[in-house]
C-alpha cells in the first residue's frame, strides 16, 4: 500500500515537474547560462520545490482513479486547473502573522517557497497579495503594518524567480477581517496575507 | 463617593435613558459626571407665536451642547422651577434656590414663512444681571446650526474661551448590510444633520479637514487599492492627489494648505513624505525600513510628527520638514500612536496601550506628562476641537464604533451616537471663517 503511494506520488512529481518545465522555457534558459553560485543555489531549490509542491500537491489529479497510469493519458492540466485542484503548500493561500509583526515563520517561507516556484514557472500567473491586521492599534498604522506584511510575502516571492510584474500588493489593514470576533483567537485569524492569484 | 452626591448622576443617566427612547434618532449618553462644572439652566424656548409646530428644540440642543464641555452643567428640565422666556419675567431667588448660577431664556417669532428669529439671553444668577442677549434669523433647515450658535455665544461669555459647537465633524461608517458598505459623512457636532460626501462598496479612511474646512482629503480603495482624493465638499468635485503602487495612506494638510503629508510604501517600507498639491512635487522625508506613518503638521508648519515603530514598536517622534533625523517624543508605554496636535501645539492626543486596552491620552509637551483619558479598551483617532478643549474620538464596543467626546480635563465624557452602522476615524473640523 505504502509503495503503491510512493510511486504514485513519483509520477506526480515526474508529471509536474515536466509540466512547469514546459512552461517556463524562456525562464530556464537563463540560470543554466547564469552558473553563478547563488543562482544555481535557489534555482536547485526552486527544482526541488517544484516536486516537493508536487508531491504536496497530488491532489492535482483530482480525480481519485486510485490508478497513476490513468493520469499520463488525460490531457494536462491548465494552470487555471491546477491552482484551482491544488492541495499542499499550493492550496495554502493565507500566511499568518504575530502581534505587531511582519516576520515570516519557517513554516510560512516553506509554503511562500512553494507559491514562488509555482509564479515564477508559470509566466501567465500573477497573485494579488493581501495584507491585513488585526483590530487592535490604529487603523493608519495598521493598513501600514498590512503593507509590511505583503511586501515580506512579495520578497520571499521575488527571491523564488517570481518576476516583480507577476506580484502586486494591497493592504486594507483593519478594514477586512476575515473573522469579526474580538478576542486573540480571532484577532490571530485577522493577521494574515492572502494570495490572490489570476490567470491571464 | 456618597451616596448624596451619586444621587444626581444616577438621575441623570436615568433621564439619559429617558431622552435616549424619546429620540431614536441619535441619543447622547452621560458616561461620566463633573464634579465642579458650572450649574446652567436653560428654559425651553417659547414657540407658542409660530403658527405650526417648530420643528426642533433649541434648548435642549444647548443644554446638550454646554454639557458636553464639561465645563458647564445644565440643569435637568424636569427640575426646573419656572418657565420665564423674558428676562424680566426672572425670579432669580427660585433659580439661586435651585443651585444655579447662569440662566438662558428664549423665544422664537416667524419673521415670514419658513424664517425664523430667535431671541436669546443669558442672566447671571448671583448678579442678576443680563450677561449677553442676541436676535438672529434662521431659516428652517439652518436651525440647529443656529442652536450650537447660540451654544458658543454662551460659552464663549461665560469662559473666555471661543466656543466649538457651530463647526462640523467628518467620519466614517461602515454598514454591513447596506447597498453601499462605506459612507464618509460631514455632521454638527453632536452627530445631527449628517450629509453623505462619498459612498463606496470599498473601505474609505482616513478623512481630514483642509485648514479652511472647505475639502476633504481621505484614502478611498475605489480602483481596489488605497488611494488618496481630495473633494471639494460643496461641489463634489474630487481629484485624485495619489495613486503610487503600494501604499498612498494618512494624508494630513499642511496649516497653510498648500502641502499634504502623506505616507506612501512604492520606495520600500511606508514613509513619510510631502507633497504639494498645486505643483504635484513630491518630497521623501523618512527613510526607514521600519513604518513610518500618521503624520501631522506643528502649528508653524516646520516640523511633522509621526508614528515610527524603528524602535520595535510605535512611537511618536517629530522630524522638520526639511528631513534630518528623526528625534523620538514619546517613551511612556509600548505603544503610542495616531497623534493629534492641539490649536496651539502645546499637547498631542494620542492612542496609548495602557494595561492592555488602546486608550486616548494627552501629552503635554512642557511637561512631559502623560495623561490616560478614556476608558474603553479599543479606543482610537482622538481630534481635537479647534478650540483645543474637547476631544473628539472613536470606541469600539462590541461589533460596533461609536463616537465620544471627552473634555481635555478627562472630566466629562458623553457618546454621540446613531443606531445604525459602525463609525469611526472622527475627525473634528475647523472653525469656519467669521
Amino acid at each position: 500500500m505504502k509503495r503503491h503511494q510512493i510511486i504514485k506520488s513519483w509520477m506526480m512529481a515526474i508529471l509536474v515537474a515536466a509540466f512547469i518545465s514546459a512552461c517556463a522555457t524562456t525562464q530556464e534558459e537563463i540560470p543554466t547560462d547564469d552558473g553563478a553560485t547563488d543562482q544555481s543555489t535557489t534555482d536547485g531549490s526552486a527544482t526541488d520545490g517544484g516536486t516537493d509542491s508536487g508531491a504536496d500537491a497530488t491532489g492535482l489529479d483530482g480525480s481519485d482513479t486510485g490508478d497513476g497510469t490513468v493520469i499520463v493519458d488525460s490531457t494536462p492540466l491548465t494552470v487555471a486547473e491546477m491552482l484551482e485542484q491544488s492541495e499542499g503548500a499550493l492550496a495554502n493561500r493565507t500566511i499568518y502573522f504575530e502581534f505587531d509583526s511582519a516576520k515570516l515563520t519557517s513554516e510560512s517561507i516553506e509554503i511562500l517557497e512553494s507559491h514562488g516556484d509555482f509564479i515564477a514557472g508559470n509566466g501567465e500567473v500573477s497573485v494579488r497579495l493581501e495584507g491585513h491586521a488585526d483590530e487592535r492599534g490604529s487603523r493608519e498604522y495598521n493598513i501600514a503594518l498590512g503593507d509590511r506584511r505583503a511586501q515580506s510575502v512579495r520578497r520571499v516571492l521575488l527571491f523564488q524567480g517570481a518576476s516583480s510584474d507577476q506580484v502586486e500588493t494591497v493592504s486594507y489593514g483593519e478594514e477586512q477581517p476575515a473573522v469579526t470576533g474580538h478576542d486573540e483567537e480571532s484577532w490571530s485569524k485577522n493577521r494574515r496575507v492572502e494570495l490572490i492569484y489570476t490567470v491571464n | 463617593m456618597p451616596l448624596k452626591k451619586i444621587v444626581p448622576y444616577l438621575f441623570a443617566a436615568l433621564l439619559a435613558c429617558m431622552l435616549q427612547n424619546a429620540h431614536a434618532a441619535l441619543t447622547i449618553e452621560i458616561t461620566q459626571g463633573v464634579d465642579g462644572a458650572l450649574p446652567i439652566a436653560v428654559v425651553p424656548f417659547d414657540t407658542s407665536r409660530v403658527s405650526h409646530k417648530f420643528p426642533v428644540d433649541l434648548a435642549e440642543i444647548v443644554a446638550s451642547d454646554l454639557n458636553r464641555s464639561g465645563v458647564l452643567k445644565a440643569m435637568d428640565r424636569d427640575a426646573l422651577p419656572a418657565s420665564p422666556h423674558y428676562s424680566n419675567q426672572v425670579q432669580y431667588p427660585r433659580w439661586r434656590n435651585a443651585g444655579q448660577d447662569y440662566l438662558v431664556v428664549g423665544r422664537v417669532l416667524e419673521t415670514t414663512a419658513g424664517v425664523y428669529t430667535i431671541e436669546f439671553q443669558l442672566l447671571d444668577v448671583l448678579k442678576k444681571k443680563q450677561l449677553l442677549g442676541r436676535s438672529m434669523r434662521a431659516k428652517k433647515r439652518n436651525l440647529r446650526r443656529q442652536a450650537h450658535q447660540i451654544s458658543d455665544f454662551i460659552y464663549e461669555q461665560i469662559t473666555g474661551t471661543r466656543g466649538a459647537f457651530n463647526t462640523r465633524i467628518a467620519y466614517v461608517r461602515a454598514q454591513k448590510d447596506a447597498a453601499r458598505k462605506y459612507v464618509l459623512q460631514v455632521a454638527d457636532t453632536d452627530g445631527f444633520n449628517a450629509q453623505n460626501v462619498l459612498e463606496s462598496d470599498e473601505p474609505i479612511m482616513s478623512p481630514r479637514w483642509s485648514p479652511d474646512g472647505k475639502s476633504l482629503a481621505y484614502v478611498s480603495f475605489e480602483n481596489t487599492r488605497p488611494e488618496i482624493f481630495i473633494q471639494h465638499l460643496a461641489t463634489a468635485r474630487r481629484t485624485k492627489v495619489s495613486g503610487f503602487r503600494g501604499l498612498n495612506s494618512a494624508p494630513s494638510w499642511s496649516p497653510d494648505g498648500k502641502f499634504l503629508a502623506l505616507v506612501l510604501s512604492k520606495d520600500g517600507s511606508p514613509d513619510i513624505y510631502t507633497l504639494n498639491t498645486t505643483t504635484k512635487r513630491l518630497k521623501r522625508l523618512t527613510r526607514h525600513r521600519s513604518i513610518d506613518t500618521e503624520p501631522v503638521w506643528s502649528v508653524d508648519g516646520r516640523e511633522i510628527i509621526f508614528t515610527s515603530d524603528r524602535s520595535g514598536a510605535p512611537q511618536l517622534y517629530r522630524i522638520s520638514v526639511d528631513g534630518g533625523k528623526p528625534k523620538r517624543i514619546t517613551f511612556e508605554g509600548r505603544y503610542n500612536s495616531a497623534a493629534n496636535l492641539s490649536p496651539d501645539g502645546n499637547y498631542i492626543a494620542m492612542v496609548h496601550l495602557d494595561r492592555g486596552q488602546y486608550k486616548i491620552a494627552q501629552y503635554e509637551r512642557e511637561t512631559g506628562n502623560l495623561t490616560v483619558l478614556t476608558d474603553g479598551s479599543q479606543d482610537a483617532s482622538p481630534s481635537f476641537s479647534p478650540n483645543g478643549k474637547m476631544l473628539l474620538y472613536a470606541s469600539t464596543r462590541g461589533n460596533n464604533g461609536f463616537l465620544f467626546v471627552v473634555s481635555i480635563d478627562g472630566r466629562a465624557k458623553h457618546k454621540l451616537s446613531d443606531q445604525a452602522g459602525d463609525i469611526r476615524e472622527p475627525v473634528w473640523g475647523p472653525f469656519e471663517s467669521k
